[in-house]
């Protein structure tokens, strides 16, 4: 058994049985084992990863495991990391749904209580990467304004799609018209020497 | 036979036209497995309980249950789970090959340049939408559970699996 291939399926098995809350949760955990401990990408490369997840339909975690999955080792990287992100969740609830009744575990106190716990921790396991991707995307005091609407916006009731829309275009838009500034000042410079 | 090939048709759908990830799908697994009569709303409103007090996707979550329980068979949850990731398994898959050709045009470029400030504000978005009543039932110990989980996450190496079994031990032993 190649040894990336098992330490890909260990990794996202660990990421798949701690993620409380969806798929934003993981984040954390996967930018700790992914992008600090495995060195496996950088942070700016996470992020894009996490756009093109975010940006298709389906599960997040499961996206964000197939992506990730896929840059290290393509069709097979994808799917060890699918099938360990999805494991733990489908054992847990298979073992649920077989030998127990819902009401035993949502009337058990005990995991009530250990709940209220982990459910505030949850929140601020979303809170963390939001300031170390800032940081990680170069955000500035300029463009400070585009995640705070974004944030704003969507907890109002917005959908997230239009603002992915929104995004990618004007980003595109932004960078062609960048590019054929540098490009008419490339040539205004180059006429400039040609009369001289 | 033809109670599998239901099922595989509706998780397709809800595997291809579920956006927005985790509870943004729940109101289209709803329509699609509730409204056919395979399971009860008391049921479904179970299943959500349950998926919110064990970890992995809720997505994933709903379909294992919902597999064996309209099957009776593990077969079916397998069957399921399967076909709820199956759809994305392919888009992110394409996607993803697209982007690594043309990674340096561009479109390509800009389009990431200009999605980076926003996938931020989505996450953002994610810890807004899950800052109420029933994550924070009180505003004293649930919030110093967040403070302090936020301060380990940040600042130090701790690993976030050590903190979140660190916070639960907290809410055994506080509440």
């Amino acid at each position: 058994m190649n040894n990336l291939y098992f330490k890909l399926f260990w990794t996202f098995l660990k990421i798949g049985a701690f993620t409380f809350g969806g798929g934003w949760a993981m984040i954390s955990i996967i930018e700790r084992e992914i992008v600090d401990k495995h060195r496996w990408i950088n942070k700016e490369e996470f992020l894009d990863l996490l756009a093109v997840s975010q940006s298709l339909p389906g599960i997040l975690a499961v996206n964000i495991s197939v992506s990730i999955g896929d840059r290290l080792r393509g069709l097979k990287g994808s799917i060890v990391a699918a099938l360990g992100t999805i494991l733990p969740s489908f054992l847990i609830i298979l073992a649920i749904a077989v030998f127990l009744t819902p009401d035993i575990i949502k009337n058990n106190p005990v995991v009530s209580k250990i709940f209220m716990g982990i459910r505030p921790c949850v929140v601020a396991l979303i809170i963390a990467p939001v300031l170390s991707s800032a940081r990680a995307a170069k955000i500035t005091w300029k463009t400070v304004w585009i995640p705070i609407a974004v944030a704003v916006l969507i907890y109002v009731g917005c959908s997230p799609i239009v603002f992915i829309i929104i995004g990618g275009l004007g980003g595109y838009l932004w960078l062609s018209h960048k590019q054929k500034l540098a490009h008419d000042e490339l040539n205004k410079r180059n006429n400039d020497n040609d009369r001289q | 036979m033809t109670v599998y090939l239901k099922l595989i048709w509706a998780y397709l759908k809800i595997g291809l036209f579920g956006f927005g990830g985790g509870y943004a799908m729940l109101a289209l697994i709803e329509r699609e497995v509730v409204a056919p009569g395979w399971i009860t709303k008391q049921m479904f409103t179970d299943i959500v309980a349950i998926s919110q007090m064990t970890p992995g996707p809720i997505g994933i979550n709903s379909a294992t249950y919902i597999g064996y329980v309209v099957t009776g068979s593990v077969l079916g949850s397998i069957i399921t789970t399967l076909t709820v990731t199956l759809p994305s398994f392919l888009l992110v898959l394409y996607a993803s090959h697209y982007i690594r050709r043309h990674r340096e045009s561009t479109v390509i470029k800009g389009i990431f340049a200009g999605l980076r400030p926003v996938v931020i504000g989505l996450i953002a978005s994610a810890a807004l939408l899950l800052m109420n009543k029933q994550n924070f039932p009180d505003y004293t110990i649930s919030i110093a559970i967040c403070a302090a989980s936020f301060c380990l996450v940040y600042f130090t190496k701790i690993h976030p699996i050590f903190i979140i079994c660190l916070a639960g031990l907290v809410g055994l032993i506080v509440y």
